[in-house]
């Protein structure tokens, strides 16, 4: 794949060299002149001296043919702006961004970036997975779907320990999909499981239903 | 109208006065409050220091009610940025923005952001003053 990298930070060095090693094609471009030069004496013609955001920078490089572009830069906006022109103008089929506030994140979505990556939030969700008195854990967001994957823990009290799946009022388009109870096997639920205190429940859901969920599961 | 202007520079500071006069509710909001040194020393309106992509900062400037909004920073991308959160997150009813790259102005100017670049505009002007 062609992959194009706009930034030459600590971040788009990384990348670029893993991508490299996977052998994909592909290009950094960095603005600033030291930080490409230095990038240029180790990759080589893998990068290039530009301002991602420019029309013409991207041209020449290529954009048109890109498999991929990722915006890694410490700038959302310019995240956001070199991501669009590569999405609008050269039709890269797939786009990310890295942003730094995680409340851009929507605006990010909204503008047609593929997939957006946010420091805080991926060491929010391991705090969340690290402390165990979190009531919902999110694990995996769908894209596309508008679904995610939690994990519950069926506290001691709660009402639906001794109920079996069939018989629990689940909201819509919820999916109790993996069972893991103490010291067992996980196990794949059928609809006469019947769940027991401490059982961890891996669950598919929207993120709209997450409160239903954890309080049908949850008693609270 | 309630106005919100992004960037207190020569532009941002100048237009903040001659909307002001006219009478509109002006905020203007910049990174920097040495910035507002620019303002007219009569200016009426609410100088605010914040960060023009940071939905928290436009909020107390009061964009949900807003009127218009102007970006004008230094900053192209910081300018597209903050205008399409205020059109697309706030559903403000008129975003103007500020793009000095002509080619970065045409592609957003087609995905709907009403752009002016002075870049164009100006050497435009030149060109008919030495021709003229």
């Amino acid at each position: 794949m062609y992959i194009i990298v706009i930034g030459g930070g600590k971040v788009g060095y990384y990348l670029g060299k893993a991508l490299l090693d996977q052998g994909h094609e592909v290009l950094i471009v960095e603005k600033e002149a030291a930080k490409s030069e230095a990038i240029r004496n180790e990759f080589g013609s893998a990068c290039i001296r530009g301002d991602g955001c420019e029309v013409s920078t991207l041209t020449e490089i290529g954009t048109g043919r890109a498999d991929m572009f990722i915006a890694v830069t410490g700038d959302d906006e310019d995240n956001l702006v070199s991501c669009q022109i590569a999405r609008r103008k050269f039709n890269v089929p797939r786009t990310m961004a890295r942003t730094n506030n995680p409340r851009n994140e929507i605006i990010f979505k909204k503008m047609g970036i593929d997939v957006t990556i946010n420091g805080t939030n991926i060491i929010m969700e391991y705090i969340e997975q690290e402390v165990p008195t979190h009531q919902l854990t999110h694990l995996l967001n769908i894209r596309d779907k508008g679904l995610e994957i939690v994990e519950v823990k069926v506290p001691p009290r709660s009402p639906v320990i001794g109920k079996m799946i069939k018989e629990l009022s689940l909201p819509p388009d919820s999916i109790i999909s993996l069972i893991i109870r103490k010291q067992d096997k996980p196990l794949v639920p059928v609809p006469e499981t019947t769940l027991q205190a401490e059982d961890q429940i891996i669950a598919v859901t929207k993120p709209e239903n997450e409160g239903a969920l954890r309080t049908t599961l949850r008693g609270t | 109208m309630k106005i919100i202007i992004l960037g207190c520079g020569r532009s941002g500071a100048r237009l903040a006065g001659l909307l002001d006069i006219e009478g509109h509710k002006v905020t203007i909001l910049d990174i920097d409050a040495y910035s507002f040194r620019r303002l007219p020393a009569d200016f009426a309106g609410t100088a605010l220091v914040g960060n023009g992509i940071d939905e928290d900062a436009l909020k107390k400037a009061g964009i949900q009610e807003a009127d218009a909004f102007i970006a004008l920073t230094q900053g192209d991308n910081r300018n597209i940025m903050s205008c399409q959160i205020a059109k697309h997150i706030f559903n403000v009813p008129k975003v103007v923005c500020r793009i000095y790259d002509p080619l970065r102005r045409e592609l957003f100017s087609s995905l709907g952001i009403e752009a002016l670049s002075p870049t164009t505009v100006f050497a435009q002007m030149c060109k008919e003053k030495i021709e003229r």
